[in-house]
């Protein structure tokens, strides 16, 4: 097997690895840096992101308003001095994107545009048109371009992190076009391969997010921290799951239900303000998880709108006038015209909330590093957490690039500092052994069981049981269905047994990685006895800050459920406080 | 939910069983709304699943799922079915050698922008603690068209050019480059002419205008390129005419 | 990466018969031969005319045949096709900003057929119509 030596590897190569890498090169030109992705990285899931990402630069703001906003918006699970670095650094790392190139959308004046986001008290969302995402995926890939120092293995699928004596020493990836292994050893690995929305049945995510980094770090002894927090977006297309941006409730975009009522009103988020001045914090403005619940129940009532694709409310734009739609959210409008038919200059767009973003990851501290030595986490796939319950539209984005040049300089400080090599003789052992599981997938025969209707059961199992509410039945019932599930994985056999490109054998792996991480979101769930941000139950309804102000902790067990802990949150300044989205009078 | 029965075709090539590709053909009921990569991902998923292609976002922005159909460029995900009859020839990208099935070799293009230095080279040394640069909508909207591409070759599969002379820097690359050099804090168009401005660059064009039509974000590579040979042009007349005055 | 990844050879001469696009675009590149041809034999008048009146009469006469008649209108078709292909795409090739915007593709084309008629008019004048 191929040995690739090098001094920091980076699994994933979307926002976050791509501000990591570039963070390497700038700090090291000297440093051997190796950034695999199973994707190119024009592809990863960072491209699909579009209303913007939040920091603090205009007069009218403070960063203690971002502070109080997230934390109070991820419903006090946040650790809040990890905030507070965070907040801090954002406007600085997005000033770096706009040297880079970035597109931001600019005010008169020239100066950076900013937008109103949900949950946050003033705005302060910079944007790049409804493409935000997309053109900061550019800007970084194109920028990392100009350091040859980043050596790029486009399409490896990373298999196994390698782990000798407590710390992390590499990884083993599949070249996909040959089918040939590679060990990569390594002082240190970033994992920064994104989130694992595709356990679910509706999505905005890609194909590619079944939280591959999640699950390497899991199987090596990490835990995974608050997997139960599931964001649902509010105004994803029916059918598709197609996201359509939070940015459109920022221009002043209205719900409404079947009798054209704005029925966020009656659920705390009220007054109703005049149609296209919408008011901060409010209504369309408030945080992503009471706006997906409000669906919820305004489905139970029947209120809602009967469409092909099942039950759904109305996203209305039409007051936003042709030209707005037009310089703003021409991607929304070519969505929805493309998708579903309905154009939004004159339309009403059917909409209805779709799992979009795992607040819960890789256990990391504020400099994200995990627990194992030499292994570090940014990005979707980590849980730092600044996140919480709940996170706030905008917050992602910015997350990727603090964390991912976070995760870079921790883990050059690491390399420096530990003075430890990699054991080569240990480290090829184990890469043997990783190539000896894959061996056994391909050898496999007699298989009972497809990947696609494993798949299938998982996902509907997630939706039904683990989904924007929960409660004991349901969620007992989805662990013990994953429970099977994984056995069953065990009777997979390959139909295409070629070595170049198999894209069978990379969604078994894929799938593999789903059940792992599927069963720590409805575990986590399931021990989590109260409603808290995202993660609601019928069953506990109340938020219970006594038993349950502390992170949840999934460690990997190889024969049966996660094991799972506890770990207390982090406050500093803000004690846990009611969430208030309404903006009338107390 | 009216349902079609749709024969799909698909040009299949193993190198480690296959000599040559070759068309399999599919029976897939297909509902009305759906795209060409939803029939793909049901042949994947429920009749034969050593079918390999590359896809993601399922929303024409992540350029993964580029592939000729019916002799067309298209991205597979934003193919609506109800504009194909029903039977649909898809085979992978023209002018890439295959991989695998629908998966084509990208290297080539890869190599290209990098060689175009598609980053900003500044005009000004600026620290992060300086802040923003300033930037009108006018000077914005100057190059913003041509940031939009999504990489998806659907332009150098259009391409006659880059088919006849793999050489060609081809569409995308470019118009890449031109966005750098519209870009109000950028500095670096006299490395990037360089690059562009010679035989295999902009030269090699003769406007056929395919990638343009194609390209499913209009990004129009095909202008950004005649404006480079415009701007190439008039560099090469005042270096020779005015050679006095600044580049 | 793979060595055996399969190359599809185009078909050198024959691909632009594949498609409407091409085939409309090999037609339009044809048009430059008429038009190659007709300034041939504008260079070869010039010609006769510096070589007396006698040589220039036999040029004007020969310009009379119905071939000759009958090629001058074939060029002055496809030189017509060949302007108006050109003229639609200068947008493309010419973006003027005014401001905010871009001056609408209509106004370019607009101003080459100006051009055109206004050339044209000069010619026509000091060829004394």
């Amino acid at each position: 097997m191929e040995k690739i030596q090098i001094d920091i590897a980076i699994v994933g190569a979307g926002g976050a690895g791509l501000r990591a890498a570039i963070a390497l090169a700038e700090s090291d030109p000297n440093l051997r840096i190796a950034l695999l992705s199973k994707v190119y990285p024009m592809r990863s899931h960072t491209c699909a992101a579009e209303g913007g990402a939040a920091g603090v630069i205009k007069g009218d703001d403070s960063l203690d308003l971002h502070f109080s906003d997230t934390v109070g918006g991820g419903d006090w699970l946040c650790d809040q001095d990890a905030v507070e670095y965070f907040i801090n650094e954002a406007p600085k790392e997005l000033t770096q994107l706009e040297h880079w190139g970035c597109p931001w959308s600019r005010e008169p004046d020239g100066s950076v545009a900013v937008r109103p986001f949900g949950g946050m008290k003033i705005k302060r969302t910079w944007f790049a048109a409804d493409k935000s995402g997309f053109h900061i995926l550019h800007t970084l890939f194109q920028t990392s371009l100009q350091y040859p120092s980043i050596r790029r293995f486009d399409e490896f699928y990373t298999t196994d992190l390698l782990v000798e004596d407590g710390r992390c020493q590499g990884c083993t990836a599949i070249e996909m076009s040959t089918g040939l292994m590679y060990q990569f050893q390594a002082k240190s690995v970033i994992v920064c391969a994104g989130g694992a929305g595709r356990i679910f049945s509706f999505t905005t995510n890609g194909a590619i997010k079944t939280g591959d980094g999640m699950a390497l770090a899991f199987r090596a002894g990490v835990a995974l921290k608050d997997m139960e927090f599931v964001q649902y977006h509010p105004t994803g297309l029916p059918g598709t799951g197609i996201l359509l941006t939070e940015g459109c409730r920022g221009e002043g975009g209205i719900l409404v239900n079947k009798d054209g009522y704005r029925y966020l009103q009656d659920y705390g988020m009220g007054p109703e303000p005049p149609i296209g001045e919408p008011v901060l914090k409010t209504m369309e403005l408030g945080p992503r998880d009471r706006l997906s619940q409000a669906f919820w129940h305004e489905q139970r009532k029947g209120n809602t709108i009967p469409t092909q694709w099942g039950d759904c409310v109305h996203l209305d734009l039409r007051h936003l006038g042709e030209k707005k739609i037009s310089e703003r959210l021409p991607l929304v409008r070519d969505l929805s015209v493309s998708y579903v038919g309905k154009d939004p200059v004159h339309d009403l767009i059917p909409i209805r909330p779709v799992v979009h973003y795992m607040m819960g990851g890789i256990h990391t501290d504020i400099n994200a590093a995990t627990t194992m030595p030499g292994l570090y986490a940014a990005g979707e796939c980590a849980c730092v957490s600044i996140n919480g319950a709940n996170r706030l539209g905008s917050n992602s984005l910015s997350e990727l690039l603090v964390f991912g040049k976070r995760a870079a300089l921790n883990a050059i400080e690491y390399i420096s500092s530990s003075g430890k090599d990699v054991d080569d003789a240990a480290v090829t052992k184990l890469a043997n052994e990783a190539q000896g599981r894959i061996t056994t997938l391909f050898q496999k025969s007699n298989g009972t069981e497809t990947i696609s209707g494993l798949r299938k059961e998982m996902t509907d199992t997630m939706e039904q049981g683990a989904g924007i509410y929960r409660t004991e039945e349901s969620l007992k019932e989805t662990c013990n269905k994953l429970n099977e599930l994984r056995s069953r994985f065990s009777a997979v056999e390959l139909n295409d047994k070629s070595n170049v490109f198999n894209t069978d054998l990379f969604s078994a792996l894929e799938l593999g990685a789903m059940l792992d991480v599927a069963e720590t979101v409805a575990v986590g769930a399931l021990e989590r006895k109260e409603s808290r941000g995202s993660h609601q139950r019928l069953d506990y309804t109340q938020r219970d800050d006594n038993n349950y102000l502390k992170h949840t902790l999934a460690y990997h067990d190889k024969t049966d459920a996660p094991r799972i802990d506890y770990r207390d949150v982090v406050i500093t300044k803000s004690k846990p406080g009611v969430r208030d989205y309404s903006g009338g009078k107390k | 939910m009216s349902e079609r029965q749709v024969e799909v075709e698909i040009l299949r090539y193993d190198p480690e069983t296959d000599q040559a590709p070759k068309l399999q053909s599919y029976s897939v009921p297909c509902q009305e709304e759906w795209v060409v990569l939803d029939a793909i991902t049901y042949i994947k998923d429920h009749i034969d699943t050593t079918v390999s292609f590359r896809w993601s976002c399922h929303m024409a922005v992540c350029g993964s799922c580029g592939m000729m159909v019916n002799g067309e460029p298209a991205l597979s995900c934003k193919s609506f079915l109800r504009d194909y009859p029903d039977k649909i020839r898809i085979e992978p990208l023209a002018h890439f050698p295959i991989v695998r099935d629908l998966v084509v070799q990208l290297d080539d293009f890869m190599e290209k922008l990098n060689r175009v230095k598609p980053y900003i080279i500044p005009k000004e040394k600026k620290s992060v603690s300086d802040g923003q640069h300033k930037q009108s909508p006018a000077q914005l909207k100057a190059f913003n068209q041509y940031t939009l591409c999504i990489n998806c070759t659907l332009c150098y599969a259009a391409c006659p050019q880059y088919g006849l002379v793999p050489d060609f820097i081809g569409p995308a690359a470019m118009a890449l480059a031109h966005r750098y050099n519209l870009d109000s804090r950028d500095g670096g168009r006299d490395q990037r002419q360089e690059v562009v401005a010679t035989d295999e660059g902009v030269w090699e064009c003769s406007f056929v205008g395919a990638c343009s039509d194609v390209c499913p974000k209009q990004v129009d590579p095909a202008g950004a390129i005649q404006q480079m040979k415009i701007a190439s042009t008039v560099d090469w007349y005042k270096e020779h005419l005015m050679p006095w005055s600044k580049p | 990466m793979s060595g055996k990844a399969y190359i599809r050879e185009m078909p050198k001469t024959t691909w632009w018969l594949s498609h409407s696009r091409y085939r409309r675009y090999v037609a339009r590149e044809v048009t430059c031969i008429p038009i190659g041809i007709y300034t041939a034999v504008l260079i070869w008048g010039l010609m006769r005319l510096s070589q007396g009146a006698l040589a220039w009469e036999g040029f004007l006469g020969a310009l009379n045949s119905p071939l000759s008649i009958l090629f001058h209108l074939v060029a002055f078709v496809f030189a017509i096709v060949h302007t108006i292909s050109w003229f639609n795409v200068t947008p493309s090739a010419m973006r003027v900003q005014i401001g905010e915007d871009f001056a609408p593709g209509a106004v370019i084309i607009g101003v080459h057929y100006a051009g055109w008629v206004v050339v044209s008019l000069i010619v026509l004048f000091m060829a004394g119509v």
